[in-house]
């Protein structure tokens, strides 16, 4: 069983049709891409994941999103635990203007309430590590996290959603402001991560999706057009629209 | 085209001569407030006057110790602050985060009528209203205490705190509370651990303004505070602010006497003190940017 599976999925931003009979299934321990020109519901589909949508006055939902087999919608789904499990990651890196400590303990107290001293240490050596930034940064934990550089700052986003142990990481376009280099490494981090989570991953760089994704989804206009593993999609896809994407005839 | 030169130079030197007027004004009645309030220092030294226990200007020989003015100036605005900072902060927070719509409007709109009232409006209504009431909660003999004086001047401040803390609160950026949402925070953690101390420095200018507008006032200060200069023992005794003094007795004092000159050294003393606040306000609103 899929660790996310959406059925007939669709959303309104009031009379705006975004999304259209999504239905998809996104495995644990792999990372889904999804790609599609602007404006087509990437970004859209994956707050639905996370249910970041419920801010935005004026939509609506329907359709079942299950995960772990239950509905995410569900009256008895408590939004604080839905995200504790269901962590994003953000276009722009947005880290506190906390330091970075408490940039990284800020998920662990929020859901664990008052927590001892050393609990939090760990916390932050752990996550710190897994993202590998525990050696540049460990002298340093004081200091304002919004002093690093772009690609530190989207390191500590990451490990500040480790810090809380979700199962699932979203990451809508986590390298666009990122130099080459920074991408090649975060990749790298992400390949890393796969053992542990399930991760989906929208992207406008197709060498991107191609590089880290075990699975792909092309979308266009709000409809999840292809959706299948990513050499196929990517050297024999099925659908006219996704072939004239992959080869660029979209822009 | 030459004509067009001409109005345009006309324009900008014209504007440039405004510029330079305010700033000769400025200048102009500092020198003068130095002048004159710098005098009294040949009569007194700078520690008497600051540090003096009593203010008896027209006895003979005048006492000019300005201590009890500087703290009845003191008690009322601490009062007034800690009424007016967290309610209006509060009412920030409730404005800019948690409020529906129609509700922030009405608020907003009531906040600015606040502001509006004249501020011997609402000393006159505070003495008719709040000096009874204060007299009969603590059973005191006169209503017309720093308490009292404290209340008013927090309903002062409270419009300069909210306007300003609201800016401050708007201007966290989005992604901030989207970051904190997605990490599971409820809308209260997200307001506590991240958008207080986002926005932290321009509530801070807030207070800071809020401050400077109480420290300044005078008209509704005189009419309930009581006006007697002594040092105040509690909250609950008249007092005698700095500002209400140099109201009350500058009517009185004999041009060119030393009361005349310790009326104006009170000034630059208050000069002082709103310069230092509005500065400190700046420096915080600066550092937001
Ligand atoms: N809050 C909103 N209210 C109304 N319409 C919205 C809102 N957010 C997005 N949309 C619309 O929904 C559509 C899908 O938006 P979405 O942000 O999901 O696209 P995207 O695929 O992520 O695009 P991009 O690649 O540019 O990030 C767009 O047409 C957008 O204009
Ligand atoms: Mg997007």
């Amino acid at each position: 069983m899929p660790k996310i599976q959406t059925n007939g999925l669709g959303l309104w931003y009031g009379g705006f049709h975004a999304l259209k009979n999504v239905n998809a299934g996104f495995e644990a321990n792999k990372i889904t891409a999804i790609i599609g020109p602007s404006g087509c519901g990437k970004s859209t589909l994956l707050r639905v994941f996370n249910r970041m949508n419920d801010l935005i006055e004026g939509v609506r939902i329907e359709g079942d999103v299950l995960i772990d087999g239950s509905n995410i919608f569900d009256m008895r789904t408590d939004l604080v635990t839905l995200r504790e499990k269901v962590g994003m990651v953000f276009q722009r890196p947005n880290p506190f203007p906390l330091s970075i400590y408490e940039n990284i303990v800020f998920g662990v107290r929020v859901h664990n309430g008052r927590v001892k001293r050393d609990k939090l240490d760990e916390a932050v050596e752990q996550s710190l590590k897994s993202v590998l930034l525990w050696d540049e940064l460990k002298d340093r934990l004081d200091k304002p996290a919004l002093r690093l550089s772009l690609e530190q700052k989207q390191r500590l986003c990451i490990a500040r959603l480790i810090a809380v142990r979700p199962d699932v990481l979203l990451m809508d376009e986590p390298c666009s402001t990122l130099d080459p280099q920074a991408t090649a490494r975060i990749e790298e981090l992400m390949r890393e991560l796969k053992a542990s989570y399930t991760i989906i991953i929208v992207t406008h760089n197709m060498q991107q999706a191609a590089r880290v994704s075990d699975d792909t989804g092309f979308m266009l206009l709000g409809e999840l057009i292809e959706f299948g593993r990513t050499e196929a999609i990517f050297t024999a896809p099925r659908d006219k629209r996704t072939e004239d994407y992959i080869t660029g005839r979209y822009g | 085209m030459v004509v067009r030169k001409v109005k345009e130079f006309i324009i900008e030197k014209l504007i440039l001569i405004c510029g330079i007027a305010s700033i000769f004004f400025v200048l102009l009645i500092f020198l003068f407030l130095a002048k004159e309030g710098l005098a009294v220092f040949k009569i007194v030294s700078p520690s008497s006057f600051l540090g003096g226990k009593s203010w008896y200007p027209i006895s003979e020989p005048p006492q000019l110790g300005i201590l009890p003015l500087i703290l009845g100036s003191a008690i009322v605005t601490l009062g007034a602050a800690v009424i007016s900072v967290p309610i209006g902060v509060g009412c920030a927070i409730y404005i800019a985060e948690i409020a529906p719509l129609k509700i922030k409007e009405v608020l907003k709109a009531g906040i600015e009528l606040l502001a509006a009232i004249p501020s011997v409006v609402l000393g006159f209504i505070g003495m008719v209203t709040l000096v009874p009431m204060v007299k009969n909660v603590f059973h005191l003999p006169t209503g017309l205490t720093a308490l009292s004086g404290s209340i008013m001047l927090a309903f002062m401040a409270m419009p300069t705190i909210v306007s300003i803390a609201e800016d401050a609160l708007y201007s966290v950026p989005k992604t901030y509370k989207e970051g904190a949402f997605a990490l599971g925070a409820t809308h209260w953690q997200t307001i506590w651990r991240v958008m207080l101390p986002a926005a932290s420095s321009g509530i801070l200018a807030a207070v800071m303004l809020g401050i400077g507008r109480v420290i300044g006032e005078t008209m509704a200060v005189m009419m309930i505070t009581g006006n007697s200069a002594v040092i105040p023992q509690s909250i609950l005794v008249p007092v005698r602010t700095l500002t209400a003094t140099i109201a009350a007795e500058m009517g009185e004092a004999v041009v060119g006497s030393e009361h005349y000159f310790a009326l104006f050294a009170i000034g630059i003393v208050l000069f002082v003190i709103s310069f230092a606040i509005n500065v400190t306000a700046d420096l915080f609103l600066h550092k937001r940017q």
